[in-house]
């Protein structure tokens, strides 16, 4: 059997890896224009502005906007500081050790829990033991728990990547620790911080499964936290899925692809402004 | 005064350290309070069929007392499997491309963009399979079109985004000095890539798909839209399927006594096995920076 020359072999085979690439490009592109195509021309300020009626049949999608900025707000002002204060005490407080290694695998154990299991755990932890109901509170604590890795990540990484030269001119002039990680080490390190918390906001917009069981699904503007809400996710997914309208449930996928790829997209030019920052 | 002041400091540092080490492990916590809670809604139900019997009977049928899940197990394992067939070619493939064989300013606006198409919600991704995939299956291929291939259609495109980026990692991060030595023996790129690269990458590229196993398997909203949830056993491709997840998602609002517990038992089922796929992904992950 003649041998094929090498060089045939690696044509053929990097035309086969192009190919590949170009296709999942193409079908992720037409996931997002198909979506836009058929969804954008129902957007508009009376659709975002508007209540619905009828289920959603008619009108707009406001309070399900509301939701979907109240949700993540309740769950980023509860996990920020636990996850910021992990990530701190990971980098500035204590050496590698058996406990940190607890702590590094329960974060990486609960960043691989499906969001199914956060609903469920959410359901019966907040909503019936702890008696809140289906309200916004049960939703952003839920989310709260969902997101944590993802904050506990990103801060670890933006607070390890400040030069320890900084520390040490700090502490050099006399700081305590705590003045150093409250005074030099987090404002240097709040871009990569912020990223999480975008990253972890577009989570929090485009979850569905562990908000429907805690935050429930109420068509109505929340007065209180203790209030039922329904996120764009969730009503997406009630529209389309009882067949309700499917207009309607176009625009709001339009809406909400939209924002997330908005979020996403901030949050990687910020990250990348900070790392261009860092490696000069 | 000025020792009064010190001592205030030393105070106040000694209970921020305090508060931070308490704060430190939230994330255990809640793991271990999700495990707990999970575990004492299901495991008295599981205990008292016997796990056997819930794995193992094939009827689900609520309303008269039969709580076997078996053919949903059966179905998350096929849909899963389905979902790494349609993404772990293209995934992997679309690695190497972008690790090896594009320019590195190319590669870091199309990694981003893959990543970026990562955060799309699940509800869109099975919206497009009810409106574009199932028709097509029903069109040309037979069956009701929400089936086991719809769903692992759709998932393997969900998990695209994960396997191409931890696996792009993993190709990059081995050493230079491999490729410098397998291309000065005179091997041609796709000699040094598909010999020795990809042998430095396994594990990374080995993570990559644990990872991506356990984010199909746990996949929830865009499975119900698209696979047609009887909780039947499938015997063809073009059959609907029930998967645990959806399961647990379609009857939760629902249910209660009896039922209930039934379905914070597949909550556990589905937990044991997310936690199982989670300690090989991070086992193999360690493995490879200890490469």
């Amino acid at each position: 059997m003649p041998r094929i020359p090498p060089r045939y072999t690696q044509t053929f085979a990097v035309s086969i890896l192009a190919a590949a690439t170009a296709l999942t490009l193409a079908v992720l592109g037409f996931i997002i224009g198909f979506v836009l195509e058929k969804g954008l021309p129902v957007v508009g300020l009376d659709f975002l502005l508007s209540n619905p009626r009828e289920m959603g049949r008619e009108g707009g999608i406001f309070p399900t906007l509301i939701g979907t900025v109240l949700l993540p707000l309740v769950a980023i002002v509860i996990a920020l500081p636990l996850g910021v204060g992990t990530a701190v005490h990971l980098t500035e407080y204590t050496r590698e050790s058996r406990a940190t290694r607890v702590i590094r695998f329960g974060t990486d154990c609960l960043a691989g829990i499906p969001s199914i299991i956060f609903g469920l755990f959410g359901f019966i932890f907040f909503v019936s033991a702890l008696k809140l109901g289906w309200c916004v509170l049960s939703g952003g604590l839920t989310l709260a728990i969902m997101i944590l890795p993802t904050i506990i990540r990103t801060s670890e990484e933006a607070i390890r990547a400040v030069p320890y030269s900084y520390r040490e001119v700090s502490y050099s002039l006399g700081a305590t620790r705590w003045q150093t990680v409250a005074g030099v080490v987090l404002p240097n390190a709040l871009p990569g911080i912020v990223t999480g918390v975008m990253l972890s906001i577009g989570r929090c917009i485009g979850e569905t499964a562990a908000v429907i069981f805690t935050a429930g699904a109420a068509l109505r503007i929340p007065r209180s936290l203790f209030d039922s809400v329904r996120t764009m996710s969730v009503h997406f997914y009630i529209l389309a899925r009882e067949g309700i309208s499917s207009e309607k449930a176009y625009g709001t996928a339009a809406v909400l692809v939209i924002a997330i790829l908005l979020i996403n997209t901030l949050s990687y030019w910020i990250m990348h402004q900070f790392l261009a920052k860092r490696s000069r | 005064m000025a020792i009064a002041g010190r001592q205030v400091k030393a105070a106040g540092e000694k209970s921020v350290q305090w508060i931070l080490r308490t704060v430190a492990f939230s994330a255990m916590a809640s793991l271990l309070l999700i495990a707990v809670f999970i575990l004492k809604e299901g495991a008295p139900f599981l205990l008292r069929v016997g796990p056997r019997n819930f794995l193992f009977f094939s009827l689900w049928d609520p309303q008269n007392g039969c709580f076997g899940v078996y053919p949903m197990v059966v179905a998350s394992v096929w849909v899963t499997l389905g979902a790494m067939l349609v993404g772990a070619p293209f995934g992997i493939a679309g690695a190497i491309f972008l690790a090896e064989f594009v320019p590195a300013g190319v590669m870091r606006v199309i990694k981003p963009t893959i990543e970026l198409l990562a955060g799309i919600p699940s509800v869109v991704y099975g919206f497009i399979g009810v409106m574009v995939v199932a028709p097509l299956v029903r069109d040309h291929l037979g069956g009701p079109g929400l089936s086991l291939l719809t769903a692992s259609v759709i998932l393997g495109v969900m998990i695209l985004p994960t396997v191409i980026s931890i696996s792009t990692d993993a190709i990059m991060s081995v050493p230079n000095s491999y490729r410098e030595g397998a291309l000065a023996l005179g091997a041609t790129r796709w000699q040094s890539v598909h010999m020795v690269i990809l042998k430095g990458a396994r594990s990374g590229i080995m993570a990559s798909l644990i990872l991506a196993m356990g984010r199909a398997i746990g996949e929830t909203m865009a499975v119900i839209m698209v696979a047609g949830n009887t909780p039947r056993l499938p015997h063809s491709v073009l059959d609907p399927v029930r998967t645990l997840t959806a399961n647990i998602a379609l009857e939760m609002g629902f249910a209660t006594g009896l039922h209930r517990q039934a379905l914070f038992a597949t909550g556990v089922v589905l937990f044991v096995i997310i936690m199982i796929l989670n300690a090989v992904a991070l086992s193999v992950m360690k493995r490879s920076h200890a490469e």
